[in-house]
């Protein structure tokens, strides 16, 4: 059995970057699994520009940010397997792939979990009706269009409005298709601002909040789909529905980080986040086990995937030296306001990054860090959105000493 | 009587797992057989939408033909899918009682099933229900041991393929318009794929069978769509079960009521719900039945959560009973009495899938006792399926990769179906070629994803096997295409305008 230091589940962007940082801190010996045809996974349909701002300084399309990895992993030789899927992963990190050569078991001394995510489906949040040919969901669409040259429809519904959708209803209208609205069903859009402003605003496409689709027609294509006003609660107002003449539906009502491996292995799972439980290093419940990017929580911005991926693998060296040594485990505790913190667990007190989301947009917040009654850090925010993730340092000084973790956002 | 065009000595109108089951019975006598059917692929209408129950043959009333064409098909149902290659478990039935009051129920079904022939059904208490099925709630239970699972549209697909292998015509797409009787008392039917000529005519049309047998005159049956809706559950959770479970029927209800049923891939599906609806092709869902059955299966299952849903359909029953009464009338499995050679399947409902078989035989026993038909001697009952690399043990697996590399390639992630498979799928011998008839052959786009990762490939797939349009591409037939053509071709009116309007206003300034 073949066996690596470092094997790379998945070569989108953290996959990517992981093998990048793991060859510049010296270690030789990776291997990338990617079960696509190409490096760069989902980005290489991301042909709209926005990547790279924070990482880069520049804006750069999906397969422009997606190709600076790409030619690092090319420049420095790092092997890499296109067209192979791992189809189990084991607690003794044997890491199983299937390919045209064959069925290969490898293991691996470190595994990094780099799968992405996938996007929710239909059948998921449950929208009754008929069940016709017209119905993608955002990303499908995306792949269609931008790597197949196809079109997917010429009268477009979106349902929900998650970047992807924002992205697709520009894209879709600087194809000629009509899009005719954007129903979202909070009262906010859990897209990013910038992506409202550029995708919707700038081409006159009405965004619907509170409202959702409740019934779909059609007997071999989408014919009409029914859309409806939402109350506070949540229910149909009634005499708010109408029925909307189009050829396909959109859906773009969230993401889903892709566990199935991590599963399989005996990864713990956040029940909030989708994507495995991890330290302050990003390893698992399983040693010798790391997560980055998609997989371990849904990101709105790729250049902080590639950072979570460089950060982890830290982590990652020090398990190889065998400098990884867990101390005493602290579990963070979130109050009010937060709907996930990632790391979820610290077993040592080193300098920290945290990751965010907060439950509802808002004015100004604070975010405080606490050990019992003892604040360690504040942080203020002119605004607070649940589209934009939020990350915060924490030096190993301040957290030096502590017992418990607890971080709450409450406003000024 | 070769000389005419068309001519088949039997036309079998339907291509569901009665018409299918009976064109391959037939296929055993030297018998020149078509079947036609409206859809692009078999087993469409009622077949593929149910619990894929292999019934014992309790629930029905004892001398009826339901509950002895079901005894006798449970019987020979394992064997049947032994030779087709099609997959079946017996897994057991449970049908709970939720409270004391409803044990009576179970002790009437278990005297009805004994009367009917059934075997081995026991009534148990409450510890060894929780033995069995540590998650259900109720007091106790009727245990059916011969109730076994299977998979309704591959079993469907099997027949079919093996009629054909056996010399019997397939015919898709095939709507049949008018049905007349000739001079010399042949059948002409007309079908928007032309004429077919006939000796004989069998109305295996399902849900539509009351419209067919108007076609020629006789206007004394009709059935009620009765819809019943069902949600599917994510693999991860199917430890929650591992028997089939009912509640105890309620007297004048269209079903069995919602049920829990393991799937033979390891799924769970709660349902179906009862409905009289309007429409015979009104396969929707309603949010209100969702509800309903998640209400329901919570009764007996409370682990069960929403989250677990990865999809939800519906099927129709063809119901003889009409909403107002309710309950079960027996299959009608005739000759019409004033159109000779004319053979009427009308209402075959639940348990229709398990008595396929004994259905087919009871047919092709009529037409024998009038044509004595020859044999046919190079018959082969065998048929083999589509490989599933996923089941197999690594060595083979190994070995499929070396033997053909598309093994190696594995398209949809969730249900690990590889590239050849979807091939061989594509490629299959009724010439089915859209991407549901894919998805019944293989599972691919049946897991959690919902094909969200394989279904632009299988997509490209088609596209590449056939050489077909993008517009040609389609999900199930017809007018069921997924993709409006290439994106280049696309006039960019909209955007023009726009552009134009920039422009000016950029000018004025």
């Amino acid at each position: 059995m073949p066996e690596k230091e470092v094997i790379i589940i998945g070569g989108g962007a953290a996959g990517l970057a992981a093998a990048v940082a793991c060859q510049q801190k010296g270690i030789e010996d990776i291997l990338i699994i990617e079960r696509g045809d190409y490096l760069g996974g989902i980005l290489n349909q991301c042909i709209h520009d926005g990547f790279g701002l924070e990482k880069f300084h520049t804006s750069l399309s999906g397969p422009e940010y997606a190709q600076k990895y790409i030619n690092q992993v090319m420049d420095k030789k790092i092997p890499f397997l296109l067209n192979s899927m791992v189809v189990n992963l084991t607690p003794q990190k044997e890491v199983i792939v299937v390919n045209n050569n064959g069925l290969q078991h490898y293991r691996a001394k470190v595994v990094i979990l780099a799968m992405g995510c996938r996007e929710r489906t239909r059948g998921a949040i449950g929208i009754p009706g008929a069940r016709p040919a017209g119905i993608y969901t955002a990303g499908v669409a995306q792949e269609l269009i931008n790597l197949k040259d196809y079109m997917v429809g010429e009268k477009i519904v979106i349902l929900g409005s998650g970047d992807i959708g924002l992205i697709m209803a520009r894209r879709l209208t600087l194809e000629g298709a009509e899009v005719i609205t954007v129903a979202e069903k909070l009262p906010y859009s859990s897209g990013l601002p910038r992506n409202i402003n550029q995708c919707l605003y700038d081409f006159d496409i009405p965004l619907l909040l509170n409202h959702t689709v409740v019934d779909i027609e059609g007997n071999g294509r989408l014919s009409r789909v029914t859309i409806s006003q939402l109350g506070k609660r949540g229910g149909i107002i009634p005499g708010s529905k109408r029925k909307i003449v189009c050829d396909t539906l959109l859906l773009s009502v969230g993401l889903i980080p892709e566990n199935e491996l991590s599963r399989e292995a005996g990864i713990v799972l956040d029940s909030i986040t989708g994507g495995p439980q991890v330290d302050e290093r990003g390893q698992t419940s399983v040693p010798g086990i790391f997560a980055c990017g998609n997989v371990l929580q849904v990101h709105d911005i790729v250049d902080n995937v590639s950072l979570e991926a460089e950060y982890i693998v830290e982590g990652v060296t020090e398990y190889l030296e065998g400098k990884l040594t867990r101390g005493r485990e602290i579990k963070i505790e979130l109050g009010n306001g937060l709907r996930y913190v990632v790391p979820q667990t610290l077993y040592r007190l080193k300098d920290t990054i945290f990751s965010f989301r907060v439950n509802q947009p808002g004015g100004k917040k604070v975010l405080i860090f606490e050990d019992g009654k003892k604040v360690i850090k504040k942080k203020s925010f002119p605004r607070v959105n649940p589209a934009e993730m939020i990350r915060v340092k924490l030096f190993s000084r301040e957290l030096e000493g502590i017992k418990t973790l607890k971080v709450k956002l409450v406003s000024l | 009587m070769k000389a005419i065009n068309n001519y088949y000595d039997v036309v079998i109108i339907g291509g569901g797992v009665v018409g299918s089951a009976i064109a391959r019975e037939l296929s055993k006598y030297k018998v020149n057989v078509a079947v036609l059917e409206k859809e692009d692929d078999v087993g469409w209408g009622i077949s593929c939408r149910n619990s894929g129950v292999v019934h014992a043959g309790f629930n029905n009333k004892p001398g009826t033909l339901m509950a002895r064409l079901c005894v006798e098909g449970n019987k020979s149902f394992k064997e049947l899918c032994k030779q087709l290659d099609v997959p079946y478990k017996k897994i057991g039935k449970l049908v709970i009682a939720k409270k004391k009051e409803e044990i009576k129920g179970l002790q009437k079904l278990k005297q009805q099933g004994d009367v009917n022939g059934v075997k081995n059904l026991q009534i148990i208490g409450f510890k060894e229900m929780k033995r069995l099925e540590p998650n259900i709630e109720g007091v106790a239970a009727l245990y059916s041991s011969e109730t076994a699972i299977t998979s309704p549209y591959l079993l469907t697909i099997a027949l079919a393929e093996n009629a054909l292998i056996n010399g019997a015509s397939f015919f898709l797409n095939a709507e049949v318009k008018s049905i007349a009787r000739l001079n010399n008392s042949h059948f002409r039917i007309k079908t928007n794929k032309g004429e077919f000529t006939s000796s004989y005519v069998i109305n295996s049309s399902g849900l539509y069978s009351d419209k067919i047998a108007r076609m020629v005159g006789e206007n004394k049956y009709r059935l009620y769509p009765c819809r019943g809706e069902y949600h599917i559950l994510d693999k991860n959770v199917s430890w929650l079960i591992s028997h089939l479970i009912y509640p105890v029927p309620q007297a004048g209800a269209g079903g069995l009521g919602v049920h829990l049923t393991p799937t033979i891939d390891g799924n769970i599906l709660v349902g179906p719900s009862n409905e009289y609806i309007r429409k015979k092709d009104d396969l929707s869902t309603t949010s209100q039945i969702m509800k309903m059955l998640f209400t329901e299966a919570r009764e007996f299952l409370p682990l069960i959560s929403p989250g677990y849903i990865i999809r939800s359909y519906s099927g129709i029953r063809a119901k003889q009973a009409p909403s107002s009464e309710g309950g079960y009338w027996d299959f009608v499995i005739q000759e019409s009495a004033t159109i000779h050679n004319f053979i009427n399947l009308i209402g075959i409902e639940s348990p229709g899938l398990t008595a396929a078989q004994p259905i087919a035989k009871r047919v092709v026993e009529m037409i024998n006792k009038k044509e004595r038909l020859d044999y046919n001697p190079s018959f082969n009952p065998f048929r083999k399926g589509i490989l599933r690399f996923d089941e197999q043990e690594e060595e083979t697996k190994k070995s499929l990769i070396k033997e053909d590399p598309d093994y190696g390639e594995i398209v949809c992630r969730c249900e690990k179906v590889t590239k050849k498979e979807i091939l061989e799928a594509a490629n299959n011998p009724l010439g089915a070629r859209s991407l549901v008839s894919i998805k019944y052959r293989t599972r691919a786009m049946m897991g959690r994803c919902q094909g969200g990762y394989c279904q632009t490939r299988i997509m490209e797939i088609l596209r590449e096997s056939f050489k077909l349009s993008p517009q040609e591409i389609t999900l199930k037939g017809n007018n069921s295409y997924l993709l409006t053509g290439y994106r280049s071709n696309k006039e960019n009116k909209l955007c023009q305008k726009k552009k134009l309007l920039s422009l000016e206003e950029e000018l004025l300034v």
